[in-house]
């Protein structure tokens, strides 16, 4: 589509010498979802960074049996707030940010139901990761030195209470996530608005791209699960402030409160963090194979039942804990019931590739990884939800492997195939295949070599957030190993920082539609304009570019 | 467990020759003294159990990762791209129903027969009835390090759990009434049971019924604060015998001697009493872990260093340097006073 043809395209057109001050206004101020996305996402990829970061020291750390590299008090921050950046300021961001740019494309619209709520959103998150980690430097009241948070990442009460928290580094924790919260939140409000009102003609919701179907379960998911979040830290907030004794267990609160509030957040989060990790597999995966996803309205089916699942499953985090019999054998149950729709998931994954033609390129790279990943990520699950195994595995470096093996091995590894699949639609500009390949075989090493030995430490004994052991439990062959992964992953990270600043100064030019693929968003140019769209677009089946390719033999008739 | 053992074999044939290499591996050379707190070495009931439960689950899961994965390995290679390919798109397939109701009932069918195989676990390892001759203790977490308490024998100690043997003709089991004085800290050694949390305002329950003799491991297994790493747990096993000689030894009080008499006076004249008991002293503060035969255990600061005559000095000296934030803070006392301090300690046998 050239811009000659476009009345409307003449009177956005930018003028030629703009001055940084300006850009810098046209981005705080940008209501475009497009650039919101881009923003989203490149906070999250700075976050990660950090979060990164803190990882590595930890595991410098715990390459010695005994090491003092870090203190006890500086290492229980790190993982605190690790923890807490990955999940909140590094997964949330990239899963809204990737939608919030490519969702209101895929269904043809020229922007989300509410721009300028989308905008708040975005400036809530981040102010919100800010106030978090200027608990760094003003947690104890700007006297002195900050202390971070340093409760875990799901800040077990009655450790969050005054008598065992002093300061107000928990008080950060509180609020960053509450403020940060907020911003998800409006953001599910957003997506689930465009998605319900803003499709183009013809596209039914049983024509959306599996993508906006997997985001309208996340947004559900994020509506439900934040909720109860927030309750509880206002909760928390009450005890710490205003003497209540919600959790506060010397004034006859409940400890275990706190974590049925906290899990029923926590499970669903976890869905809400994997599920546009699917989505992006169920997008790239047909491309690269050349197919039509398998199973369409299974996937549908099967998503919708994991999120409703994973409302009922949350005190399998809490297996230890001293529940009864029967609430026991009730959340073995559900948790085990999730492996079903997930297994669906993977067997139509694979139906798409059988029979297909495999391209092999960078985005395909990822997702094959992330198949085999999340298959062991999904089986060690079981493991885990088997209430007995759990009792030995629970709280060990088990738990550690397993969700880093959903949140890497399934999101992360997503998260990648996404950005080299769709970076050359936001830039116009491929990112370099060669660097891709680096970054995905050191990247791949990397993480088998950190997460794989660490279900053996788990195995071995080794409970989660310890900063020492003795060299007589023989972990540190184990952690050793765990650790020389990190340095892997740490240089595919570099190649991938040096790919993206590579591409984009002289990245070969990528036209509409690189890859050949199927959904709208290919329909129009790369980047695409303001508006997204000229003219409204009309579908007639969930692979609008599929017709037009191929006119004689159209989706539509087989749909 | 009959039953359990008659599926597990049933399942396990595939799986079977992999497993033991990887439980090998595990437990480690069989007969040297086993120091690392393996699940897979299991020696008492509880976790005898849960062993060969979670050997099921992971054959199971075994053969699941074996098939899909070896499924989508044949699909990456097989439909990889040709060099001499001809640029055609392949056969679209939307979907196969009967294919899709095969993925899902053969999953929901493996998950009920497992979950059944769960329910049936978790029944068996929380006991309702209790055996006779058991015997209750009573354990208390703190920020960080175990109060024990063996009420039928009138015995208090700290971090090291001392417990008979159970042979299968006589079982003699221990139960154990967990709670916590502050947080939450949670109860785990691998090989004798899984862990159990220690929560604020509940008393949990876990019981132990070890078949063999000897020392073993654990740690606090739920973050509970700044040394939560060195909240470590010791189990002694004894024979009947010696586990009567060692309740008899810790049932006794504190044998004052004459040659340590101004280090006991400087001991019970400063802050330490207001923290520790030692029993036939007018010590009795409750905060610290009871000291009446401190030196008949192994470790000092719940596993933070061998306990021995130089690491009492030392630790008495600066607790911080060995454990940073422990809350048992130096007494800024001399040189030579720790010198008595320590001394009267170390009769405390």
């Amino acid at each position: 589509m050239s811009s000659a043809d476009l009345p409307l395209h003449a009177s956005v057109e930018v003028p030629p010498a703009i001055s940084w001050t300006d850009r810098l206004h046209g981005w705080v101020a940008t209501v475009d979802h497009k650039r919101l996305g881009v923003l989203y996402v490149a906070s999250g990829l700075v976050f990660l960074l950090v979060g990164g970061s803190q990882a590595s020291m930890m595991r410098m750390q715990l390459f010695y049996a005994g090491n003092d590299l870090l203190s006890p008090e500086v290492f229980n921050r790190f993982f605190t707030v690790h923890g807490t950046s990955m999940v909140f300021f590094v997964g949330m961001p990239l899963v809204i940010g990737i939608a919030n740019y490519l969702l209101p494309l895929m269904i043809g619209a020229r922007d989300m139901a509410f721009p300028r709520l989308n905008a708040w959103g975005f400036w809530m998150f981040l102010f919100g990761a800010l106030l978090f980690y200027f608990s760094y430097v003003g947690a104890d009241g700007l006297y002195g030195a900050g202390t971070a948070p340093d409760v875990g990442w799901f800040a077990y009460s009655p450790l969050t209470g005054k008598a065992f928290s002093r300061g107000n580094s928990t008080d950060y924790w509180v609020l960053g996530i509450l403020v940060a919260g907020f911003g998800s939140i409006s953001a599910a409000i957003n997506m689930i608005a465009t998605t319900l009102t803003m499709r183009c003609r013809g596209m039914t919701l049983g024509r959306m791209p599996l993508f906006v179907w997997m985001m309208l379960v996340v947004s559900w998911l994020i509506l439900v699960a934040m909720g109860p979040l927030t309750a509880a830290q206002v909760m928390l907030l009450f005890d710490r402030f205003l003497g209540a004794h919600f959790f506060d267990t010397q004034a006859g609160g409940d400890a275990v409160l706190w974590q049925h509030f906290f899990w029923f957040f926590g499970h669903p989060e976890v869905y809400i963090l994997i599920i546009p990790g699917f989505a992006y597999a169920s997008e790239i995966i047909p491309v690269f194979s050349r197919k039509v996803i398998f199973g369409y309205p299974v996937m549908v089916a099967a998503t919708c039942a994991i999120g409703l699942l994973s409302l009922g499953v949350w005190a399998h985090h809490m297996f230890v804990v001293g529940l009864g019999k029967g609430v026991t054998s009730w959340f073995v149950v559900a948790t085990m019931l999730v492996g079903v729709p997930t297994g669906i998931k993977i067997f139509n994954w694979i139906g798409t590739i059988y029979g297909g033609k495999l391209h092999f390129r960078v985005p395909m790279l990822f997702c094959t990884a992330f198949l085999f990943q999340f298959l062991i990520a999904g089986l060690t699950g079981i493991m885990l939800a088997a209430a007995p195994f759990d009792w030995q595995l629970s709280d060990s470096y088990f738990v550690v492997a397993h969700f880093h093996y959903v949140l890497i091995g399934g999101l992360v590894f997503t998260i990648f195939a996404a950005i080299y699949y769709w970076f050359p639609k936001v830039t116009g500009r491929m990112l370099s295949e060669r660097l891709g390949r680096w970054h995905f075989w050191l990247f791949v090493v990397g993480f088998q070599l950190t997460f794989t030995t660490m279900h053996a430490q788990g195995l071995l004994g080794m409970p989660r957030r310890i900063y020492t052991y003795s060299a007589d439990r023989n972990w540190e062959i184990w952690n050793q190993i765990t650790t020389t992964g990190v340095l892997f992953q740490a240089l595919g990270i570099a190649v991938f920082v040096c790919a993206i600043f590579h591409a984009l100064r002289r990245g070969e030019p990528a036209g509409d539609d690189p890859w050949n693929a199927w959904t709208l968003e290919w329909s129009t140019s790369s980047p695409p304009p303001e508006y997204n769209f000229a003219e409204e677009p009309e579908v007639k089946s969930r692979r609008p570019l599929w017709d037009l390719k191929h006119p004689d033999d159209p989706d539509w008739r087989h749909e | 467990m009959p039953r359990l053992r008659l599926a597990e074999s049933s399942l396990l044939f595939v799986g079977l020759a992999f497993c033991t290499r990887v439980a090998g591996a595990l437990s480690g050379p069989a007969q040297a003294p086993i120091s690392t707190p393996s699940i897979f070495a299991p020696v008492s009931r509880p976790a005898v159990v849960i062993d060969a439960y979670a050997w099921l689950v992971v054959a199971v899961c075994g053969v699941i990762f074996v098939l899909v994965a070896g499924l989508l390995c044949f699909a990456l290679l097989r439909f990889r791209l040709r060099g001499d390919d001809d640029g055609r798109e392949p056969p679209q397939v939307y979907g196969s129903n009967p294919l899709e109701l095969a993925w899902t009932l053969i999953p929901l069918i493996t998950v009920f027969l497992l979950s059944l195989v769960s329910i049936r676990v978790v029944g068996e390892l929380q006991l309702e009835t209790r055996p006779p001759d058991w015997m209750p203790v009573t354990v208390v977490g703190h920020q960080w390090w175990w109060e024990l308490h063996y009420p039928e024998l009138g015995i208090t100690t700290a971090n090291e759990l001392h417990v008979p043997v159970s042979d299968p003709a006589s079982p003699r089991p221990t139960f154990l009434n967990l709670q916590s004085q502050d947080v939450i800290h949670s109860f785990w050694i691998p090989q004798l049971a899984g862990k159990m949390d220690v929560v604020p305002g509940r008393q949990n329950h876990v019981w132990v019924e070890p078949a063999r003799t000897g020392v073993y491991v654990g740690q606090c297994a739920e973050y509970c604060g700044t040394q939560h790493a060195n909240m470590l747990l010791r189990v002694v096993v004894h024979t009947p015998e010696d586990f009567e000689r060692w309740a008899r030894g810790q049932q006794r009080q504190a044998v004052s001697e004459a040659s340590v008499a101004e280090g006991r006076d400087l001991f019970l004249r400063t802050a330490c009493v207001s923290c520790h008991t030692v029993r036939g002293t007018p010590a009795a503060g409750r905060v610290g872990p009871d000291l009446t035969h401190l030196m008949s255990r192994a470790t000092l600061g719940a596993g933070a260093l061998r306990n021995d005559a130089a690491n009492l000095n030392a630790w008495i000296q600066s607790p911080d340097h060995f454990k940073p934030g422990v809350h048992m803070p130096a007494m800024g006392l001399q040189d030579a006073e720790i010198n008595l301090v320590a001394g009267f300690l170390a009769t405390l046998k």
